[in-house]
């Protein structure tokens, strides 16, 4: 046990030597750091806890991607049906499902084949669980098709991915300063902004789905009419600025996913406006509505909202336009960002918000460091106390210990938090646990009878298997709580979990390694512990 | 050695434990009992991890905070229930506002609200927002959480240990966890997420501290074939004291500094800690965890006499299988008498 070759020597000390380097970085300023070659640039991330900022966490609603799925659904049945000349009655959406009855049972088989072209197998080719896209189920007449829940986690998930995509791009016109945007869970995207102290700006961005999209007013009625009876079947009421109403048609001329840019400015008397660009497809739509339209109405909508409703005096051939509404400067430029951002595909929820100030944050750093050094210092001069030379020993081990959970922090990019300084505050006190068992072994085998070095061999022999075990129950308890943890917890977490593997290794191996040098040196005839 | 080393517990204690289990388990049953009856009547403080709803902290800019002209601005949002509390210096205000009906977005309107009528007399020093979908998902994760953490440790101590010490420990352990919820009603310390966290580590350390024992006690089984139970456990309790109770100093010299000097956001935790760890691990390892092996049926098959002449030099033993790496010369027992002090 107190054997070790010089390469097995050699390597512990780089190993502890090289993991402790890792904790550098974190000591210079940043703009020291950049300048280091990029694999020494690593270095932990404070918390927002610590270093104040905003988190956020937002949720794809998941009824809305449902419903769009059973919209569209809805609308392939009409198209196969009518395509295969197929008479039905009664197409609705019901709960989950989109039902259709035929009137003709003769056409039932023939509808169901039809039908059966929406069905997929989930997963491409390879999709061997046997899960389809849509379940269909006939019952005298009456098909009945639901999309399957596989399916619209799967749609979830795209649209997620697609959501992160804009968020991401929404942020970064903000000129927020280094985001992080990251996928959480299956339905829901994190997002975090250092130093944001006021979040309701970005809150207000992000949840606007920015669905923007050009359509004809209805002239054929008038708002107050068809709120009276009906809107006619293909035109809806939308409402506009200041309560005002329109009837506006449901077909789209021209969607926003065409625009390429879109800029905040003034009009000639100085009001706020939007001006937006068209790509080359939605630049030749826009052209050929506006020529057919000359003199009429069209809607500008967002989000089933019109913004304005201005009449085409001319063809546009451009494929410029521009927004003029209600707008404030702020408004107009939070419009801009949107439309050059595009659109969501879903909306989100803000579902969570955490926001710590910068007055907090460093309150908490100097707390934490206040703790750190004062728990530290009492541990040491407890050790020293206890158990004289080899509570030296046992000090070093712990602040080789503390460097090493630094540095592999460091090594991993993570994340410091409040929490998380506690952790690293009682691995100190857990990590001298392990020198405690060894050192208590030593003084056992002492009294049993042993020589010096011989109880030393046995103690340490002893003494690590119930170290191992003792600690990997710690450990486990660490892995669940960072697996279900976010934020600070998970901070905890960490700290907890690596301050372990350190306190092993250098129990292990440092602790170990100290010691033999000191009875090779020394040949000590009694042990002072 | 010159210097004379601080001896806490003194060699060779022969303290009888087990005498107190007659004691010690009643009396852990009791306040089981009364823990479990607290939760249910007085309830936990739960946080807004939990509960959802609104918490703010905000530092008054001038001068101390004016708790009544607060309370009366916020009353007249209609918010619905509020509370104000003073934490730590005295112009810093903790606000907590329920949960607002009408979804995740009212949440956040109700902030905006209360960041309107205050104005900028106020630092927001920490602004917590949980919307009803995620505070009933943290409460179910972190119940889950720890589940998988009792179950994942039983199944590690099941392989490691006969199912008797997997058991035992965890019945001990969760005994811990439930005086410390007790502990937590009792105090009404916020009970959030850090709390979950909190009682995950206290699980963890209290297990560390059994399973320190419970090593021992394996290891005097395959040592004394024929030692009667409560002696036995009696001497591996008195063979790692002085470890456990050393250890439990460092720990809680670690905490305690956390406790004084690491800020109101993780007092809670630091308190919970303390008491988890300090005060109930400890005993329960000692009091609990060790006596229950004996009802749990683990020697069992001993015989109850005297114990043979091997207990007269215990550690002479040369105990081969239990320490193969040993040196090849064994300390004989004369040499026991000279190398003492």
């Amino acid at each position: 046990m107190l054997f070790f070759s010089r390469w097995k020597a050699a390597a512990i000390l780089l190993t502890a030597a090289i993991v402790c380097l890792f904790a550098v970085p974190n000591f210079f300023s940043e703009n020291t750091v950049r300048t280091w070659p990029t694999w020494a640039q690593r270095h932990m991330v404070l918390g927002l806890d610590l270093q104040g900022g905003s988190s956020l966490l937002l949720e794809v609603d998941v009824n809305s991607v449902r419903k769009d799925r059973l919209q569209a659904i809805d609308e392939d049945v009409l198209r196969l049906l009518r395509q295969a000349h197929i008479q039905f009655t009664g197409r609705a959406i019901k709960g989950n499902g989109v039902e259709v009855r035929i009137t003709r049972d003769t056409d039932v088989e023939n509808a169901l084949n039809k039908l059966r072209e929406l069905s997929q197998p989930l997963g491409g080719v390879l999709g061997s669980n046997g899960q389809r896209s849509v379940d269909i189920v006939e019952n005298g007449g009456l098909i009945t098709l639901t999309p399957s829940d596989a399916a619209i986690a799967e749609r979830v998930r795209q649209t997620v991915d697609q959501s992160i995509q804009i968020v991401e791009r929404r942020v970064n016109e903000l000129g927020l300063v280094e985001p992080v945007v990251q996928r959480q869970g299956l339905s829901r995207i994190l997002v975090q902004v250092p130093g944001l102290q006021d979040p309701q700006r970005l809150i207000d961005i992000l949840g606007k789905t920015a669905k923007m999209d050009f359509r004809m007013v209805d002239v054929s009625t008038t708002p107050e009419q068809a709120l009276a009876s009906h809107p006619p079947a293909d035109s809806e009421i939308l409402d506009g600025e200041g309560g005002a109403k329109y009837v506006v048609e449901k077909r789209v001329l021209v969607s926003g996913g065409d625009l390429v840019d879109a800029q905040a400015g003034f009009d000639q008397n100085g009001q706020p406006i939007v001006n937006f660009r068209f790509n080359s497809i939605g630049a030749r739509k826009f052209a050929e509505v506006t020529a057919q339209n000359v003199g009429k109405p069209f809607a500008i909508v967002l989000d089933n909202k019109v913004l304005s409703a201005p009449v085409i005096r001319e063809a546009i051939p451009g494929g410029a336009g521009q927004i003029s509404g209600n707008f404030t400067v702020q408004s107009a430029n939070d419009l801009a960002i949107l439309l050059r951002a595009g659109a969501l595909p879903a909306p989100l929820t803000v579902v969570e918000q955490r926001t710590v100030g910068p007055g907090l944050g460093q309150d908490s750093i100097n707390a934490g460091e206040h703790a750190a050094y004062v728990g530290a210092a009492l541990v040491v001069v407890f050790m020293l106390v206890t158990y004289g030379l080899f509570g030296l020993f046992a000090n070093i081990a712990v602040a080789v210990n503390v460097a090493m959970i630094f540095g592999l922090l460091s090594l991993l990019g993570a994340t410091l938090t409040l929490p998380g300084i506690a952790g690293i505050v009682l691995t100190v006190g857990i990590a001298v646990d392990s020198n405690v068992l060894i050192y208590e072994r030593i003084r056992e085998e002492v009294r049993a009878g042993r020589t010096a070095i011989s109880a030393i061999d046995a103690g340490f022999t002893r003494a690590l298997a119930t170290i191992l075990d003792s600690n990997i129950t710690t450990f486990i308890a660490a892995a669940v709580l960072f697996y279900i943890g976010t934020g600070p917890v998970r901070g905890f977490a960490v700290t907890l979990g690596i301050g372990i593997l350190t306190s092993l290794f250098t129990a292990f191996t440092l602790t170990r390694l100290i010691v033999a040098y000191w009875v090779r040196l020394w040949r000590p005839r009694t042990v002072p512990i | 050695m010159p210097v004379r080393l601080l001896r806490i517990v003194p060699d060779d204690t022969k303290f009888d434990f087990m005498r107190f289990r007659r004691i010690s388990f009643p009396v852990s049953a009791i306040l089981s009992i009364a823990a479990i009856l607290l939760y249910f009547t007085h309830g936990l403080n739960f946080g807004i991890d939990f509960v959802g709803g609104t918490l703010m902290e905000v530092q008054t800019k001038a001068g101390p905070a004016d708790l009544a002209k607060m309370r009366s601005t916020i009353g007249g949002l209609q918010l619905g229930d509020f509370s104000l509390q003073q934490f730590g210096a005295p112009n810093d205000v903790l606000i907590r506002i329920s949960q607002q009906p009408g979804g995740d977005a009212a949440q956040q309107a109700a902030v905006q609200k209360v960041r309107n009528a205050l104005g900028d007399n106020v630092e927001y020093r920490r602004v917590e927002v949980v919307g009803p979908s995620v505070s009933n998902e943290l409460l179910s994760y972190g119940t889950i959480g720890l589940m998988l953490a009792i179950g994942a440790i039983l199944i590690y101590l099941w392989f490691r240990f006969e199912w008797q010490f997997a058991l035992g420990a965890m019945i001990a352990n969760v005994h811990d966890l439930v005086l410390t919820v007790g502990f937590m009603s009792l105090t009404h310390i916020d009970f959030d997420l850090t709390s979950i966290a909190a009682l995950l580590t206290i699980l963890g350390y209290s297990l560390n501290d059994t399973v320190v024992i419970y090593d021992r006690i394996r290891e005097m089984l395959r040592r004394y074939k024929r030692m009667p139970m409560p002696d036995l456990l009696n001497a591996s309790i008195n063979a790692t004291l002085s470890r456990s109770i050393v250890t439990h100093l460092t720990v809680s010299l670690s905490l305690l500094a956390l406790l004084l000097f690491g800020g109101q956001a993780i007092r809670s935790f630091t308190a919970t800690m303390m008491f988890g760890v300090v005060l109930v691990g400890t005993y329960t390892s000692v009091f609990i965890a060790s006596p229950i092996l004996i009802y749990l049926g683990v020697g069992r098959t001993r015989q109850g006499g005297p114990e043979e002449p091997e207990t007269a030099a215990p550690p002479t033993v040369p105990a081969a299988p239990i320490a193969p790496q040993d040196p090849p010369k064994p300390s004989p027992p004369r040499q026991r008498a000279r190398s003492r002090r």
